[in-house]
């Protein structure tokens, strides 16, 4: 009993370190994807090009890859030394925020452009455009795939075990080698990831529905 | 009178296609012009010059004399540069209504009508809404004021969209085939909008294929053919009759299958 309390300690801290690196990179993708969805939007190409580069790379590589790339490769090219968790972070941002970026593009352009007239007839700024009459539609489109995305982000997340990180997939993998029972502790981990997950898909689910009765 | 809006030797070019090619017309205040024109002969490409949703690729275009714009030299002709601020400041003194309504799906039809009023004209949300509630009333849906456009019918959509447009107290109102995509039995609750604020002395310039209502509406009709003035002139001079081989042939499509005159019709329904 005792020994199963401590593990059930140590998964917990696991899967709280799951939990951050998860938060943690949606925080940054959201803005970012926005930003660089905004880019591929615009009509100068100084915007545009780049901002497709970055998205057909980071959509492209597979997220293990960089991963790996940030945590063995970067710090030989730069002066500092780089944490498992900046890197586990940083390669699941941008490979997501590429893929917001994706969502954001197909959601603007979604829109019928009788909606820009409608808009820019009664003087508004583009801005303004944007702000009260486009985003506002556009982005109840977006909720699913959004959700999707989250989802799949939280699942990525497991990758950090490669470089050592302590998250849950890396905790469970320490303790089924050190205690010779990797029935029971896969086992377990799977059922946490999915205690940790569905209750999300439950909640997309009423977004979605909330969000398709809106537009109807 | 006054003019309200003028267009000089307006051209429009979309790639190397040109579209409008010299088009000069000037509209008085409280004037209803009624444009029409075959599909593709530039007339809503004229219109969404005249609020700059489209920039001309050349000429001029004055808002009661006013030059829109500056000009890039000294030349008649000069290109013209214009900023999008002062656009806007145009846009929103020339009111808009489009073929299909383009109306907000995710706002009420009365945040619909305020939208404009409080973000460009900064008006307070209360002002706005009074002001929505009148124009509500105006257009026969002071009891749509809380629905949504999806659950209203066309012509109620058509109305709002009218509705939207006043609120902003526009100079000229400009109606591109608004009865267009509307059944026919609701084509007539829209037009009698338009007759309304016709009486009202409100400066239009009208797109439509409605000919009777050109008919009896319009002050003065141009013709437009690819992208010029053809013939221009009183209603009855151009649709009982037009001097131009265009101008007939345009019409004769239109007159091909009239109904008979209605006459014993009406007796019946008087007895
Ligand atoms: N945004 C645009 N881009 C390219 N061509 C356009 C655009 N708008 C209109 N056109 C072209 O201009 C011509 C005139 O169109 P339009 O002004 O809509 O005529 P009308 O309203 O009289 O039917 C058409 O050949 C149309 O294809
Ligand atoms: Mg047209």
């Amino acid at each position: 009993m005792q020994y199963a309390l401590q593990l059930a300690g140590v998964l917990a801290i696991g899967a709280l370190e799951t939990v951050k690196i998860a938060v943690m990179a949606l925080a940054i993708s959201l803005p970012v994807g926005l930003i660089v969805g905004a880019g591929r939007y615009s009509r100068t190409r100084y915007f545009r090009w780049p901002a497709a580069a970055f998205v057909e790379t980071f959509r492209n590589i597979p997220v293990l890859v960089s991963i790996m790339w940030f945590f063995f490769a970067f710090p030989m090219l730069v002066p500092f030394e780089i944490s498992a968790y900046a890197a586990a972070v940083l390669a699941l941002s941008l490979n997501t925020s590429a893929f917001f970026a994706e969502i954001f593009r197909a959601g603007i352009q979604s829109i019928s452009p009788g909606q820009w007239d409608g808009a820019r007839a009664l003087g508004m700024s583009y801005r303004d455009q944007m702000r009260r009459i486009i985003l506002p539609q556009a982005i109840r489109r977006m909720v699913p795939a959004f959700t999707n995305r989250w989802i799949e982000l939280c699942k990525l997340t497991a990758l950090a075990s490669t470089i050592s990180y302590q998250e849950l997939m890396y905790t469970t993998k320490m303790i089924a080698n050190a205690y010779y029972n990797p029935v029971e502790m896969y086992s377990v981990c799977g059922l946490i990831y999915l205690a940790i997950i569905y209750p999300m898909v439950r909640a997309t689910y009423r977004l979605e529905r909330r969000a398709a009765k809106e537009t109807a | 009178m006054p003019e309200a809006i003028r267009a000089e030797k307006l051209f429009k070019s979309f790639g190397d296609q040109q579209v409008l090619a010299g088009i000069d017309l000037s509209v008085e205040v409280g004037e209803t012009v009624v444009v029409l024109g075959a599909s593709g002969s530039g007339k809503s490409t004229l219109l969404r010059c005249m609020n700059f949703l489209e920039l001309p690729t050349g000429g001029r275009i004055y808002l009661h004399g006013n030059l829109v714009g500056t000009p890039l030299g000294n030349q008649a002709d000069a290109k013209m540069k214009y900023a999008e601020p002062n656009l806007q400041r145009v846009r929103a003194k020339v009111g808009m209504v489009f073929q299909h309504f383009n109306l907000f799906p995710h706002m009420s039809v009365l945040h619909n009508i305020m939208e404009g009023q409080v973000t460009v004209l900064r008006r307070s949300r209360a002002q706005a809404e009074s002001r929505a509630r009148e124009l509500l009333a105006k257009v026969g849906l002071a009891d749509k004021a809380d629905s949504y456009p999806a659950n209203l019918s066309g012509g109620q959509q058509q109305r709002t969209a009218i509705a939207r447009a006043l609120a902003m107290d526009p100079e000229v109102m400009l109606f591109d085939e608004v009865t267009s995509a509307l059944d026919p039995e609701l084509v007539g609750e829209v037009l009698r909008v338009m007759r309304a604020l016709r009486e009202e002395g409100m400066t239009m310039i009208i797109v439509t294929h409605e000919l009777g209502f050109a008919y009896h509406a319009a002050d003065r009709i141009v013709f437009m053919d690819a992208g010029r003035v053809y013939e221009e002139g009183h209603p009855h001079d151009i649709l009982i009759a037009p001097k131009r081989e265009r101008t007939r042939q345009f019409l004769e499509g239109h007159n091909q299958f009239r109904l008979p005159e209605a006459g014993p019709l009406v007796a019946s329904e008087q007895t």
